[in-house]
């Protein structure tokens, strides 16, 4: 139970897919003009991350690693497939999102209404590939923690996005520099949220680091005051947006 | 020109500046960023990218006549898959400690939108010799701003490039040291490449000012 709750919250906010390993930037500036948007897209990234992730797993587990199809019988017990990882797993993604497309739209058309638009371009995000690929570089244990590493880091996505689209609503109304307006503004903002996050780093490193934990917890308290004015901030213009 | 004419030189010579595919097209910025904290990795990325782009582009590009248009986001995926396995393998060979560095981000390569987005927008439209040049302009365009992430980057943050130590050494105190110098940790985390891309593209637009975007 314990490393499940470390695996989430080390995957929201410690190596979150946006701000420590740059997953899923592009359509992360693309699609983050608008809070309602940037909320459909999230969710479908959590969604798209929950299935394709354990999904992968098992891939990894049966077929791919070494020694994976031993299962078949002890003369294959030598063969190390992992050099198909990328093909498999992108087939798969791909696949996968095409079939949750079709289900979504025959079962739910509110949803699919939703999220049907941002489907095909999460076939191509990298953060949904990357997902499977830091899952298999890390190597996670079990089909659980699996499915928990691809909610949380897909939850942390969704953080990130609602974040930037947020800001960037309201900085519509501020005198930014001419030629930083748009793209540039954007980066920079990131790169300074990016900061933020670092910060989480002491979160559990606990008993590990005792002359410096006290530095990290103020820094940490400082850090979540912040995070926290920054979403009531989103709350706050999400609803707006709800009321209109 | 001789070999170019005027046209093909502009496919190679426009992704270098005004169309740039990071900072003009927001292309590929998911490996440019996470990669550049030195200079060497920076280099062999860019040179991964322009193998799987060139090629790419040129096989996409032969076979766009018999791609049904359905499944051709599925064919473009099996053949970048193809191509960055094959960038994989060769670097695990020959270069197992940079392979190391860059870990997932070469698979990630797949997913770059710079190469979906040059096949859906240049391959699948015009020919193999035009494509295979496109491919080399883009990815020299994406190369270009990552050797200058990489340049600043491991400048100011390790004071070394390519791991040679261009400012005197940090611990016995000569160069640059020896005048009270320090390595600014700063530019070594993450968010830095952020903030470094920022401050590239507002030099860009400050020097060509036809670019900046309505807010």
């Amino acid at each position: 139970m314990l490393e499940h709750i470390e695996l989430f919250f080390r995957s929201i906010f410690i190596d979150n897919m946006v701000f420590a390993v740059f997953l899923g930037m592009c359509s992360y500036l693309a699609v983050s003009k608008k809070v309602a948007t940037a909320v459909g897209l999230g969710a479908a990234v959590i969604f798209v991350l929950a299935v394709t992730v354990p999904l992968n797993w098992l891939l990894d587990q049966y077929l791919l690693r070494d020694g994976a199809l031993v299962w078949l019988g002890p003369e294959y017990a030598d063969y190390n497939l992992s050099f198909l990882s990328f093909i498999l797993f992108i087939a798969t993604i791909a696949t996968m999102v095409q079939l949750v497309e079709i289900v979504v739209e025959k079962f739910s058309p509110s949803l699919y209404n939703q999220l049907g638009i941002f489907l095909p371009l999460i076939a191509v995000n990298c953060a949904i590939l990357g997902g499977s690929l830091f899952m298999q570089s890390r190597d996670i244990q079990t089909l659980g923690l699996a499915f928990n590493y691809g909610i949380s880091s897909g939850i942390g996505w969704f953080l990130a996005i609602l974040a930037i689209a947020a800001i960037r609503e309201k900085i519509r109304y501020s005198n930014v520099p001419a030629p930083l307006r748009g793209l540039g503004i954007t980066f920079i903002i990131t790169g300074l949220m990016g900061i933020g996050f670092q910060s989480f780093g002491g979160m559990l490193t606990g008993g590990d680091e005792a002359p410096a934990e006290e530095a990290v917890k103020t820094a940490q308290k400082i850090e979540e005051g912040k995070i926290n004015k920054e979403m009531d901030e989103n709350e706050v213009s999400y609803n707006d947006i709800l009321n209109k | 020109m001789g070999l170019l004419t005027k046209k093909d030189a502009g496919l190679i010579l426009d992704p270098l500046a005004d169309n740039n595919p990071i900072t003009i097209q927001v292309l590929g910025i998911c490996s440019a960023l996470a990669i550049t904290a030195e200079l060497k990795a920076s280099i062999v990325m860019a040179v991964s990218v322009m193998f799987v782009l060139a090629m790419g582009n040129v096989v996409i590009s032969l076979m766009r006549n018999i791609i049904p248009s359905k499944i051709r986001i599925i064919v473009q995926l099996v053949v970048v898959a193809t191509l960055v396995i094959i960038v994989d393998q060769v670097l695990k060979a020959f270069a197992y400690e940079l392979s190391k560095t860059l870990s997932v981000f070469v698979g990630l390569i797949i997913t770059n939108c710079i190469i979906m987005g040059r096949f859906e927008a240049f391959a699948l439209a015009n020919g193999p010799y035009k494509s295979f040049l496109d491919g080399i302009g883009n990815s020299l365009g994406y190369g270009i701003i990552l050797v200058i992430i990489g340049f600043f980057r491991e400048l100011l943050g390790s004071g070394t490039l390519l791991g040679f130590k261009v400012l005197g050494d940090p611990i016995e105190k000569t160069g640059l040291y020896s005048i009270g110098y320090e390595n600014n940790g700063f530019m070594i985390i993450p968010p830095a490449a952020l903030i470094v891309v920022g401050i590239i593209i507002w030099v860009q637009r400050s020097r060509n000012p036809s670019l900046i975007e309505e807010n």
